[in-house]
């Protein structure tokens, strides 16, 4: 493990990305920087702008609109960052399978690459934690 | 040999690296103090130098449209003044002979390099929430710098019309810290408002607005050029502290037992810094304006006619 990637999993940016969500894990995200949980014992900070972000935290269905959207902000992030969705929704499209208002050949790991998913309706701020533990044990490895 | 010594004194010590280590490691103390204040427990000490480290790795992205040039030079502008001011005034410090005349007016300029490099970076970038906080910024400094040249003007006229760091410092030896004084109390209490201007840091935090306008100047940059604003920021967090401790609080001479107390003192002015930070809310940048030119200005000018008067 060199010293750059010790650096980034050492102080992973989280950027929020709310891809049509129904608030309910932007709520728990949110949960995670409060002091029960206090993410930033671990460096990681939520940061407003994709310029500065090193994780996108992707939540809710990509709907037909926000498609591009999602794309275009996947590029705009400097790299290398990582996506990780946060939720059923984002991770498998949960309650809205089948729905008119998804692109069904185009989940978000198509759109964008995927690198951790975490499931839940919502998923507890413990899930989200575990979540990216693991996803600093993947970086750390490759 | 002539070269390489302030070259030397430049880079290595007091100049660039160590007020970068002692400005991340005064950063870290915000940050914990922070949290503490919020009941977190906060990052490890290390977390600074992690986050510079990480931001020198990432790709640099120049936005559409953006002129590349001013974008990329503007963090090394601020980098640059604020290296020069911190070498001056620690060397001033170790041995008050040794600067030249005007010293302090060249520190007193020097420290808006960072704003205005904050300025022009935003500027430069095209996109029109920088804009808007270059905009605040720059309105922001207008407001701010009468207040502190007033205030700086109470040490000059305490020892005597001398304008060297030197000198002031020779002058407190003598007579006891300008702090201790009617006139230096006052003078302290509008700088420390200035310095939290100038800091960046709530309430007067209005160019950057996290909230409203997601990083203000900032908003573009990222990787390397975001580690030197950064970086700037955090030995800017040193260097004020620094500067106020020199000019108004008997500086900081080269005794063990006065080193450590120097230390404390600069400390205590941070921790200052960062309680006012965490119990107040953003001002809006007219009431900012209103707030410097009003009570503050009249408070600083209060203090140089008692200093007139020898309080």
């Amino acid at each position: 493990m060199d010293l750059k990637t010790k650096a980034l999993t050492k102080s992973l940016w989280v950027f929020h990305m709310s891809t049509a969500s129904c608030n309910n894990c932007d709520i728990e995200i949110l949960d995670c920087l409060t002091p029960r949980h206090d993410v930033e014992r671990f460096g990681i900070v939520l940061v407003g702008s994709i310029r500065h972000a090193d994780v996108i935290l992707a939540t809710g269905i990509v709907n037909r609109n926000c498609r591009d959207i999602v794309k275009k902000m996947y590029e705009q992030a400097p790299k290398p960052c990582f996506v990780v969705a946060v939720g059923t929704c984002a991770a498998g499209r949960g309650i809205f399978h089948n729905s008119y208002i998804v692109n069904e050949a185009e989940p978000l790991d198509k759109i964008i690459p995927v690198h951790a998913y975490i499931p839940g309706c919502p998923p507890k701020p413990e899930a989200i934690i575990d979540g990216i533990v693991k996803l600093i044990d993947k970086v750390n490895k490759k | 040999m002539k070269i390489i010594e302030p070259l030397l004194q430049f880079v290595v010590f007091p100049g660039f690296l160590f007020t970068a280590v002692a400005g991340l490691i005064f950063s870290w103390i915000d940050r914990k103090v922070t949290a503490r204040v919020q009941y977190r427990i906060g990052p490890p000490w290390y977390q600074p130098f992690m986050d510079i480290l990480k931001l020198l790795g990432k790709e640099t992205m120049i936005p559409a449209g953006a002129s590349k040039r001013v974008f990329l030079t503007a963090p090394l502008i601020g980098l640059a003044g604020v290296t020069i001011v911190s070498t001056l005034l620690c060397l001033a410090d170790f041995d008050p002979n040794l600067g030249f005349v005007g010293d302090l007016i060249v520190v007193f300029y020097m420290l808006t390099l960072p704003a205005l490099a904050i300025i022009l970076g935003g500027f430069s970038s095209a996109n029109p929430l920088a804009s808007l906080g270059s905009s605040r910024e720059m309105k922001l400094v207008l407001s701010y710098e009468l207040p502190f040249i007033l205030a700086l003007l109470v040490p000059i006229i305490k020892s005597g019309g001398l304008l060297t760091i030197g000198g002031i410092l020779n002058y407190q030896i003598a007579h006891g810290a300008i702090f201790a004084s009617a006139s230096g109390f006052i003078a302290v209490v509008v700088a420390m408002l200035c310095i939290q201007a100038k800091l960046g840091l709530v309430p007067f935090d209005i160019s950057e607005a996290e909230t409203e306008i997601v990083g203000g100047s900032f908003i573009e940059y990222s990787g390397p050029p975001l580690a030197i604003f950064k970086l700037t920021k955090a030995m800017l967090l040193f260097t004020l502290p620094l500067f106020v401790v020199v000019v108004f609080m008997g500086g900081i001479t080269l005794q063990a037992k006065e080193v450590a107390w120097g230390i404390l003192k600069l400390i205590a002015l941070l921790v200052v810094i960062v309680l006012i930070r965490n119990t107040n809310p953003r001002l809006r940048i007219d009431q900012a304006l209103r707030f410097f030119w009003g009570p503050v200005t009249i408070l600083a000018i209060l203090g140089v006619v008692l200093a007139l008067f020898g309080h």
